[in-house]
Order: C-alpha cells, then sequence, then structure tokens
C-alpha cells in the first residue's frame, strides 16, 4: 500500500471521531518505480494532510520531506516534487499494520497482508 | 439452482479461491467487464485536461475494472470484501492500492479527497442479509452516506448494478437519494433482455446543470449505436412484469399474416438482433404447389 493510499484512510471504528492518522507498524517496506506526473501531484497537493505523510514516510524510513507544509511555490521546485513523488507514489507499505489513533489498538485496517489492510 | 450469484452465497464466500480463479480466466467475463468499466468511465465525465485523479473501485475484485481506470491514466483505490479475489489482483500486479473491507460498514476514507468513483456490478450485494447482523437498508445507508463523505464536492459515482426486481432497485435509489446524491439512473439497450445495462450515475453536490443524467445507449438494426432518451418508466415495467400469463396467439386458417411478420421483426430489431431488411417479399404468399 503507498502513502496516497495511507493518507486517504482513517480509522473506522465506531465512536472514533479523530481517527486520522493512522499510525503505521512497518514490518516490509519496498519502492517501485513510478513516472513522475507533475500535474498529478500539484492537484494532490491540496487534499494530502501534510503531517499525515511526513509521519508515514519517516515510519517507512524516508526522512526526505520537511516537516512543515511547504508554501504552494514549493511546488515548483522539481526537487521538492521529485520527493514528494517518491513518498507519496514510490513507497509501498509490503508488511505492516495500521493502528488507530485514538484506541490505540489495532483498528479496521489491521494487519497488512501482502499488501493490503483488512 | 438460481443463476444469480448473490442468492447462492456471501461474496466473500462465494468468490473463493476456486470461483476467482475463474472469473479472472474467463474471456468472456474480462472483455464484458472491461467493456462496462469503460462506459463507467465514460459516464463519469472526468473533465479532459489529462491530469491523473484519484478514483475509487468499489468491488475491485481481481482489478479488471481498474485496469480500465490505469489505462486513462488515473490512480485509484479498490475495495472488495473477497480475500481471493485480491490475491489474484496482486499477482496480476495491477496498479493500484487494494482494501480489503465491506462497503456495508462504510468506508473509512477522510472527507473530500476522491475526485470519483465507480463499482462494477456489486451495489446489488447490498441487498441481500447474509449475517443475521445484516440489514440491507443499514448497510445501503452506511455505504452511500460515507461514498457521499468521501467525494469532492461536484464528483460523480457511477455504479452498475444488476437489481434483482423493481423494489431492489427503487431501495438502491432511494438510500442514494437520501445520502444526498443527486442523479439518476442510466439504462443501455433497454428493449434487449442480455445486452441492457443499469448505471446509477450520481452526483456530489445539490442538484444543477452537471447532475444532468446522460442518455442511455440503444442499438439500431444497422448495429450502430445512438445515443436516445429512453422513457425509462416503460422499459422497467416490462421487466418487473415478467411472470404475467402469455398471451394466446391469434393463428387463422390463412396462417399468421403479413403484418404479424413485420411486428416480429420490429421486435428483434429494436432487441439488437440481426434481421434482413423489409422487402415486397417479405412475408408473400406462396403458390400452393411450393
Amino acid at each position: 500500500m503507498r502513502l496516497l493510499t495511507h493518507n486517504m484512510l482513517s480509522s473506522n471504528i465506531k465512536g472514533v471521531t479523530n481517527g486520522f492518522p493512522l499510525g503505521i507498524e512497518v514490518v516490509k517496506v519496498v519502492e517501485k518505480q513510478v513516472e513522475l506526473n507533475a500535474d498529478f501531484l500539484k492537484n494532490m497537493f491540496h487534499k494530502i494532510d501534510w503531517k499525515g505523510l511526513v509521519d508515514g514516510s519517516r515510519a517507512m524510513g524516508y526522512f526526505e520531506l520537511p516537516g512543515e507544509p511547504p508554501e504552494t511555490s514549493a511546488l515548483e521546485s522539481e526537487e521538492f516534487l521529485s520527493k514528494f513523488h517518491h513518498a507519496l507514489l514510490e513507497l509501498h507499505l509490503e508488511e505492516g499494520a495500521l493502528v488507530c489513533p485514538e484506541t490505540g489498538n489495532i483498528c479496521h485496517f489491521a494487519s497488512t497482508l501482502r499488501g493490503f489492510p483488512s | 439452482m438460481s443463476s444469480r450469484p448473490e442468492l447462492q452465497a456471501p461474496p466473500e464466500i462465494f468468490y473463493d479461491d476456486t470461483e476467482a480463479r475463474k472469473y479472472t480466466s474467463s474471456s468472456r467475463i474480462i472483455d464484458i467487464q472491461s467493456k462496462l468499466s469503460k462506459r463507467a468511465v465514460e459516464l463519469l465525465a472526468l473533465p479532459d485536461d489529462g491530469i491523473p485523479r484519484l478514483l475509487l473501485d468499489i468491488g475491485c475484485g481481481s482489478g479488471l475494472s481498474g485496469e480500465t481506470l490505469t489505462e486513462n491514466g488515473h490512480q485509484w483505490i479498490g475495495l472488495d470484501i473477497s480475500k481471493s479475489m485480491l490475491n489474484i489482483a496482486l499477482e496480476r500486479e495491477v496498479e493500484g492500492d487494494l482494501l480489503l473491507g465491506d462497503m456495508g460498514q462504510g468506508l473509512g476514507l477522510r472527507p473530500g479527497v476522491i475526485d470519483g468513483a465507480i463499482s462494477i456490478s456489486a451495489i446489488q450485494w447490498l441487498c441481500n442479509a447474509d449475517k443475521s447482523s445484516h440489514d440491507p437498508k443499514l448497510r445501503l445507508k452506511a455505504f452511500f452516506t460515507s461514498m457521499y463523505g468521501c467525494l469532492s464536492r461536484g464528483a460523480r459515482a457511477v455504479f452498475q448494478v444488476y437489481p434483482e426486481n423493481m423494489a431492489q432497485h427503487e431501495l438502491i435509489l432511494s438510500f442514494a437519494m437520501r445520502a444526498g446524491f443527486a442523479g439518476g439512473v442510466v439504462v443501455d439497450y433497454p428493449h434487449s433482455t442480455k445486452k441492457r445495462k443499469e448505471y446509477l450515475v450520481l452526483t456530489c453536490g445539490p442538484p444543477s446543470l452537471s447532475t444532468v443524467v446522460p442518455k442511455g445507449k440503444v442499438e439500431l438494426d444497422s448495429g450502430s449505436d445512438y445515443e436516445s432518451s429512453g422513457d425509462e418508466e416503460n422499459q422497467t415495467v416490462c421487466i418487473s412484469d415478467r411472470h404475467r400469463p402469455r398471451k394466446k396467439q391469434k393463428i387463422t386458417k390463412k396462417g399468421k399474416g403479413k403484418g404479424w411478420v413485420l411486428k416480429k421483426k420490429e421486435q428483434m430489431r429494436r432487441k439488437g438482433n440481426v434481421v434482413p431488411p423489409d422487402s415486397k417479399y417479405t412475408a408473400r404468399k406462396r403458390k400452393a404447389r411450393f
């Protein structure tokens, strides 16, 4: 599963008011090369929760993203775009678990079995 | 036994390893699925600016419909309840991310992030109560409200459905409307029993110009497609009323006559069959020695 999808998911447990972002417990991460599409990244930038993305990428061992959400102007720089692209689309969580941030137990999307959370 | 898979077993059990393998290796199913998903993407009417969108595929199965999305250059997230189907999707190395989950329990996505959703032959599963804890109404409600929540404003969702009868059809539609969606049903090939396909085209947000439901496809005798408005009420009634007593055939001594033959040919044409053109020889009388 990519961080793009992780960023869209929230906890589905009843009674949880703020189920985002889900914590990531990593067992195995793989990287897959994907073609960079600047238009898509610019489009997604406004929808991405930056903190969730940065926390997720750090959990998966990628520390290049800035901790503070960057300005929209940063999207013009190719260096930033390639980092953003790498974190969003090329890092795959192959094995691991997603943890609900509020209850702390392994939530609805629990153990990542061969790439998809249950 | 019924041929509808919905009546045989719950989806996570029906699509086991063998069924999933069978499903994905059948070229007929692959062909139908890709045609349906192409039409669904067409109905989704995403702006034609070459920017990839983030789409959702509900009931993605082995990723046959997702492949169409990838071909169109979009990123997608697939959701399915059957692990066997998803395993096949992983084997086929589909581009999208896959989630194992039950759509009847809500989607669990952040609000307003998805640019569009498609679903091929999946929603009708929600109408079944496979477990004692299942209530089709609650499940439809959970599905449509969470769907409405995660779509961005003005985004469209296209669901291809096979409702079992009019009651199911209305149930699905009423819960979609109650969740706040605008839109309606598009029927392709309404006169044909086999080719007839229903699409729920829903738009997130209040009714406006963009929520106008597109027209369904109708087939001409020449085999070409053209867009035509269908009077939906009349077409659906003849489906629901399938068990009416058969009309008595009027056969006189003279035979059925030219009028009858022309009527039948017209019926066949409307179903999309290949029918020879009418001519002065159509249903002509033969001489006695023939």
